[in-house]
């Protein structure tokens, strides 16, 4: 699932270009929750938008994961004392792997992505 | 084209700025200049590029308005100001202008100026349920509430702002807080040390 909303999105959007090409690991864009694994937050989360982002992660079919990209996603960022902002994307659902930077590079995400993967093949979860 | 400015507005206060012009009316007067701006035949400011306002806290009349409109005839543009105190309301222009209906929700949004005969004055920006408004001078940066995730009720919750953090301001300038801004090639600091 992808959730750009600012400037982060467009460095998610080159991560899926031709160059770093996240195809080839097997991540592809989805536009709808109910196809999606994972979610990428990409930039601000602002208080209007955050019910529709926890919209959208109820809507996702278990098993989940949430990637924060960027400073403002992870932790509120340059917006930290904004009055419309949301502190950090895990205030409002659970997040799996932070990718710092303002923003990230794509090659930053992608190294996020992969590491997600890690952890996800370390862990069973369908045994529990 | 001054002097056809001059000559439609006698009560006005017109000057010319080289780039554009600046006409500067009461309040009661704004729908007509609007409207006379628009509709004369030399003139032809029929583009309306924005209604924007800015907050004087120390004015009696707290509110500046400001609408910029442009002539694509003459490749001219026009900046018309008004001064509004806070419990005044301004005539809506929305009826010569129709873009002008969103603009008016914007400064009644985020600065809490009424626009009389306005058809639908809502929020435009802000959150749902927003209280205050965000562009005044008085109004906190942090704003008055923030939002959760609240497991146990199963919704995003709002609460009062709570910073783990205290707002920090680094003012280099000041003796006081030590060491001077000299970046490196930072040449706006040291214009400003000049002076």
């Amino acid at each position: 699932m992808t959730f750009g909303l600012a400037c982060c999105g467009v460095e998610m959007m080159h991560s899926y270009m031709s160059r770093y090409d996240l195809d080839r690991y097997g991540v592809i864009p989805r536009g709808s929750p109910r196809q999606s694994d994972v979610m990428i937050v990409a930039g601000t989360l602002t208080n209007k938008m955050e019910p529709a982002l926890r919209k959208v992660y109820d809507q996702m079919p278990e098993p989940r994961w949430v990637v924060s990209m960027g400073s403002c996603a992870n932790g509120g960022g340059y917006y930290l004392y904004f009055y419309s902002a949301v502190r950090g994307c895990d205030r409002i659902v659970s997040v799996y792997i932070y990718v710092p930077g303002c923003p990230p590079t794509a090659e930053a995400l992608v190294y996020g992505i992969l590491q997600l993967q890690k952890k996800i093949r370390r862990q069973n979860i369908y045994k529990s | 084209m001054i002097k056809e400015l001059k000559s439609l507005f006698s009560e006005g206060k017109i000057t010319d700025k080289k780039k554009y012009f600046e006409i500067i009316i009461n309040k009661e007067n704004i729908f007509q200049t609007i409207k006379n701006l628009k509709e004369n035949q030399n003139l032809f400011f029929n583009q309306l590029i924005d209604i924007t306002a800015v907050d004087y806290p120390s004015n009696s009349l707290r509110f500046e308005i400001i609408y910029i409109l442009l002539s694509m005839v003459l490749n001219k543009r026009v900046i018309v100001k008004t001064f509004l105190g806070e419990s005044e309301g301004i005539e809506s222009i929305t009826t010569i202008h129709n873009s002008a209906n969103w603009y008016e929700r914007e400064c009644y949004d985020l600065f809490g100026i009424k626009f009389l005969n306005h058809p639908d004055l809502r929020r435009i920006m802000t959150d749902y349920n927003f209280e205050g408004h965000p562009l005044r001078k008085d109004f906190p940066l942090t704003g008055h509430t923030e939002v959760r995730y609240d497991d146990l009720e199963k919704k995003v919750i709002y609460e009062p702002v709570r910073l783990t953090q205290e707002y920090r301001n680094f003012d280099y300038m000041s003796p006081w807080e030590g060491i001077p801004n000299s970046l490196a090639g930072d040449d706006k600091a040291s214009e400003d040390n000049d002076e």
